[in-house]
């Protein structure tokens, strides 16, 4: 086949692509990484230097509110993972009613995060008889402050995302077990290896490069988290659920800090960075080992 | 022994013995409460008289009631779902046919660097969208280069449709599926197309479009998901309540003083019922996207 000369028409099919990409992606980002490096005021800006960082990695605000975001981020990865298998495990199957617990459990998946939000506060509701109040106590489990308490808030907030996370999981594991060679089980139980043997010795070892993704997809998802928050408890109560976009916000939108809002997200995006990047080289020297 | 069946990955074997049977029901009954039961209470009590948080659960006090949604409607809630339909179905056009063009050229690669800009596409998936969110404001607000060549043609997004609609005109996701999908497509198709004397659009429209229909249910699904998931870019756009979509204005509905937060019940009942619907009716479009998106890439 001739190779066709230079033509403008696959420009064309390209161009609306490239124009949004450029003006909502790539204008921003070059923006944000200015901005990041100066004080952003209306009578003109000011070149900082790396003031903005300096504030981002030493302020108290700051470093209490990555510290919130690293313990929520692992929680909500680390739970997610472990209940989403063992939902997987029990849901996997053919039967029509595995079918139609699967859809109820993924029902979590495509709420809305502003409803999650708001039917976990409902839910979370701190009285004697707020809703999950009353179920535990059902269960001789006293009244809980839930969100209402900096004590308990953070946990709280990540419940939550585990009850969003964890059917996502699911259903990727789910993806990743529909793929195991079935004649292994076979052929481990006439060596009469018992369950827990072949879950170690066949599941797990087959279902690796689906852990790496759901890691790094849940531990990205983690560490943006905003809405979930902003819409729960917006920081409160005393600082407790503050996390890296929730300040970011106030910093930017309320305080006009734009500055120091940009530096905070250009380290968001470096961490999100390191941690895709350090997931796939150690993926990557898992398989040539 | 080979006469062993294997239903399930731990190789278990179908159990028939009431214990198990009545262990298996508990267990997915709790699973069932546990993931579907808030939404269950929150469909109960849009149309109950939930006057506090207390009278929320799975057993209604009172009768049926539209009370919730007539206080509701009294405060603009069927504007926000408006601005919300108009959001999500000028967004989503815009984004699957912006989708479909780049990922004809992309997957043809008929010209240089096609390599070089799946990449640059690929990089904005790894960008959340939450680290430009404040740069992204500034960018609305004084659209380049408008302003810089000429103070008085100013373009600001802020307070619009637009600026809610042009930022997810390009997604990466719905780009990449949609070119992996293409690159199966038979060129010989194309060339026997060109040969009848069609031209390049109508080639396009009438022969590839139509062959990719299953990739336009995943990224039409998805994109759904995602305009109606916004949160953050309405946030930062629809400064005051004219544009506010439902998601961002159920902040306001939180307390009514004649039904409570039955007015919130009713707002998020219409929030969550339309993506509810559209994973319902394609659940296995969703399920393939959402398998081929995470396991690929």
């Amino acid at each position: 086949m001739p190779r066709r000369r230079f033509s403008a028409v696959p420009w064309f099919f390209l161009a609306p692509a490239l124009i949004l990409l450029l003006y909502f992606k790539f204008i921003p980002m070059a923006q944000g990484l200015k901005m990041s490096f100066y004080k952003v005021r209306y009578s003109g800006d000011v070149w900082v230097g790396w003031e903005n960082y300096a504030t981002v990695l030493t302020s108290e605000a700051f470093t209490s509110a990555i510290w919130h975001t690293v313990i929520l981020a692992a929680g909500i990865t680390a739970g997610s993972i472990v209940i989403g298998l063992v939902l997987a495990l029990l849901v996997e199957g053919q039967a029509r009613h595995l079918w139609f617990i699967r859809t109820a459990a993924f029902l979590p998946v495509v709420t809305t995060v502003a409803v999650v939000a708001e039917v976990w506060r409902i839910m979370y509701y701190p009285a004697e008889d707020g809703p999950l109040n009353s179920i535990f106590g059902w269960f001789g489990i006293g009244p809980q402050p839930f969100l209402a308490n900096e004590n308990s808030s953070l946990m709280s907030v990540m419940a939550m995302g585990i009850w969003k996370g964890a059917p996502y999981d699911m259903m990727i594991f789910l993806a990743g077990l529909a793929g195991v060679d079935r004649n292994l089980y076979e052929q481990a139980a006439v060596d009469g290896a018992n369950v827990w043997k072949r879950f170690t010795q066949i599941t797990m070892p087959a279902l690796r490069p689906v852990f790496f993704i759901i890691f790094i997809l849940a531990a990205i998802r983690g560490l943006r988290i905003f809405t979930e928050v902003f819409l729960a408890t917006n920081g409160a109560p005393n600082g407790s659920t503050e996390v890296l976009m929730t300040l970011i916000y106030k910093l930017g939108f309320q305080q006009g800090e734009l500055g120091v809002a940009a530096a905070g997200s250009i380290v968001l995006f470096a961490a999100t960075v390191v941690l895709t990047v350090g997931v796939q080289l150690l993926r990557r020297k898992e398989r040539d080992t | 022994m080979s006469a062993q069946r294997f239903d399930t990955v731990l190789g278990l074997q179908q159990r028939r013995s009431p214990l198990a049977v009545i262990i298996k029901i508990a267990v997915y009954t709790l699973m069932v409460l546990v993931f579907a039961g808030p939404l269950i209470g929150l469909l109960i009590g849009a149309f109950s008289h939930v006057v506090d948080p207390t009278k929320f659960s799975l057993v209604p006090e009172g009768g049926f009631t539209f009370a919730n949604f007539g206080r509701a409607g009294e405060r603009r809630i069927w504007n926000y779902l408006f601005n919300s339909f108009v959001v999500v179905g000028f967004g989503l056009a815009l984004q699957m046919l912006v989708s479909v063009f780049a990922a004809y050229s992309l997957a043809r690669k008929r010209m240089r660097g096609a390599s070089i800009l799946m990449l640059l596409i690929l990089a904005t998936m790894m960008l959340p969208e939450e680290v430009i969110a404040v740069p992204l404001s500034v960018v609305l607000a004084d659209v380049p280069p408008f302003g810089i060549v000429d103070p008085g043609m100013r373009v600001n997004l802020t307070n619009s449709y637009l600026g809610m609609i042009l930022p997810v005109g390009a997604w990466g996701f719905s780009i990449l599926v949609m070119t992996e999908f293409m690159k199966e497509v038979p060129i010989e198709l194309e060339e026997a197309a060109k040969i009848d004397g069609a031209g390049d659009l109508r080639t396009f429209f009438f022969v590839i479009l139509p062959l990719c229909r299953p990739a336009l249910g995943v990224i039409g699904v998805f994109g759904f998901t995602m305009i109606w998931d916004q949160y953050l870019l309405p946030l930062i756009v629809a400064v005051d309540y004219t544009h506010w979509t439902l998601p961002l204005a159920l902040r306001s509905l939180r307390g009514d003083e004649e039904v409570g937060i039955g007015v919130l019940l009713a707002g998020t009942i219409l929030a969550v019922l339309p993506s509810i619907l559209v994973f319902l009716a394609f659940q296995r479009q969703f399920v393939r996207g959402l398998t081929s998106g995470a396991i690929k890439g």
